[in-house]
């Protein structure tokens, strides 16, 4: 069976554009967090969300020049800008920009989004109502569709393999990065650019996630204090946006160019819950067969695990994962570090699972375990460590990244050190 | 140049990208300024936004230059 490992990373986050600018202020323990500034928030509840912070492209700031000129920006949702910078990031950090044709045919994109263009359908149907669908642009359907992050990285960088994108709501990230995988194992082609992003900031996204009950509403006069999963006054998400995106390549692909190998991906499990719409179910047995599922196809023992990111979002359902965790791990539960990075990040939906990946590669990569930060009064008792307020220097050779998502779909991808 | 003229060269420079030198009588969207098939129909609706008129579809296939639009532009309004 052929190997696929990780050559190159990208990240757009609330923390800080670039990779190493957010696992710095990862480790540290630095929240996203803040009041919203793109819209303007007096008719929704929630008023506070980890956006991405925009500046002059120094210190981790985002600016939209560094990764796509002005007159093709005004074509695309900021949810395919986020895409395309985190990819162009992966891209070149992996050093695979190639020029040959039969090198291109065996590149393929599959970048998802949960919820795609939804600020561009949310200002279109308003300009509609107002002056009619004449002017809506040519441009609106393009730059809304999920798989036009896809789209444009391979007309970017001529990637003619395969080309496709997920939506598996907050599952998407995860799912890409292991659906691509598979493909490299089954041969459709060498190297896969897989990720997610996202950009749902927008009144009727915050409207729409209050309405579920799933946001965070309490936290306004503290932004940085609402992500708190497994404490016990956590109330519901905080909204994120951003994109993680990673280059996957065949193992002896790789190593025959003398790519730089962050770890193999070395299991990938999927599971749905058929339970309901939003919810998991109680027992939380869709999360433990996914995981279970991820284990067996790495051919690891539970024991194994050294790192757990959480898909842990500050809601109710923590405490569904952190069960079917213990139930996973048994008698080594108490030898794991398990962490939610959603404390720091927010949660970007479909970009979750690809920059939860990415915090996961470079736990092994640094040997180092990421905190949870907020987490004051835990909600349950539990033998794993969950690394509150405090990153865990510790051996990291094999790390298991959580995401579930509305729908009740779940994926576990399985990381391990080479 | 008239104030048509200026008008419709501000829209183009700004849709397209483009070099205010590069947007003369005879330039052509697509073949001398970049444009693909989408950016003319969102030109087009410019112009209908900017001065206030409709373009019906087949007269838009035949503002293909800069001149063209003008020249429309001016006798539409």
């Amino acid at each position: 069976m052929r190997r696929v490992v990780v050559t190159g990373l990208g990240l757009v986050t609330p923390l800080a554009t670039g990779v190493e600018e957010t696992w710095t202020r990862l480790l540290a323990g630095q929240s996203g967090a803040d009041k919203i500034k793109q819209f303007d928030t007096s008719r929704v509840i929630t008023d506070y969300a980890c956006e991405v912070k925009h500046g002059d492209g120094s210190d981790g700031t985002f600016n939209p020049d560094d990764w796509c000129d002005a007159k093709e920006r005004r074509k695309i949702d900021n949810f395919i800008l986020f895409g395309l910078a985190a990819a162009q990031q992966a891209v070149h950090d992996a050093g695979w920009m190639p020029e040959d044709e039969e090198d291109r045919l065996r590149t393929g994109v599959m970048i998802g989004s949960g919820i795609g263009g939804l600020r561009s359908i949310e200002e279109t149907t308003l300009m509609m109502a107002e002056k009619g669908p004449r002017r809506v642009s040519p441009f609106f359907i393009p730059g809304a569709l999920i798989n036009l992050i896809s789209g444009q990285v391979s007309i970017r960088y001529g990637f003619k393999g395969p080309n496709h994108a997920v939506v598996t709501a907050c599952s998407t990230g995860a799912h890409a990065i292991g659906d691509a995988t598979r493909l490299i194992k089954y041969g459709d082609a060498d190297v896969m650019v897989a990720g997610g992003a996202e950009a749902a900031i927008c009144e009727i996204g915050i409207a729409g996630f209050n309405a579920c009950k799933a946001l965070s509403t309490k936290r306004s006069d503290d932004p940085r204090a609402a992500s708190r999963p497994y404490d016990a006054d956590r109330d519901g998400f905080v909204m994120g946006e951003g994109a993680g995106v990673v280059v996957l390549e065949e193992y002896e692909h790789a190593k025959a160019r003398g790519a730089k190998i962050y770890a193999e991906v070395a299991g990938y499990g999927l599971s749905g819950d058929a339970y309901h719409i939003t919810a998991p179910s109680e027992d939380g047995d869709g999360g433990f067969r996914s995981m279970m599922a991820a284990v067996k196809d790495a051919g690891v023992e539970p024991g194994d695990i050294d790192y757990i990111n959480a898909h842990g979002t500050s809601t109710m359902a923590d405490v569904i994962e952190l069960a079917a965790v213990e139930r996973l791990l048994g008698n080594a539960a108490a030898t794991a570090t398990m962490s939610s990075t959603k404390s720091m990040t927010g949660h970007l939906l479909g970009a979750a699972g690809a920059i939860e990946a990415i915090f996961s590669i470079l736990a092994i990569r640094d040997q180092v375990a990421p905190p949870t930060i907020n987490l004051d009064t835990p909600a349950t008792d539990t033998p794993i460590d969950l690394a509150p307020n405090a990153k865990r220097e510790r051996e990291v050779n094999v790390a298991l990244s959580n995401s579930f998502g509305f729908g009740g779909t779940n994926a576990s991808v399985i990381f391990r050190k080479v | 140049m008239s104030d048509v003229a200026d008008r419709v060269k501000k829209i183009v420079v700004e849709h397209l990208g483009v070099e205010e030198g590069k947007v003369v009588e005879n330039a052509s969207f697509i073949d001398d300024l970049g444009a693909d098939s989408l950016d003319t129909v969102e030109l087009v609706m410019a112009f209908e936004e900017e001065f206030g008129i409709e373009i019906p579809d087949d007269a838009a296939e035949t503002i293909q230059t800069f001149g063209d639009a003008v020249k429309f532009i001016s006798d539409a309004a």
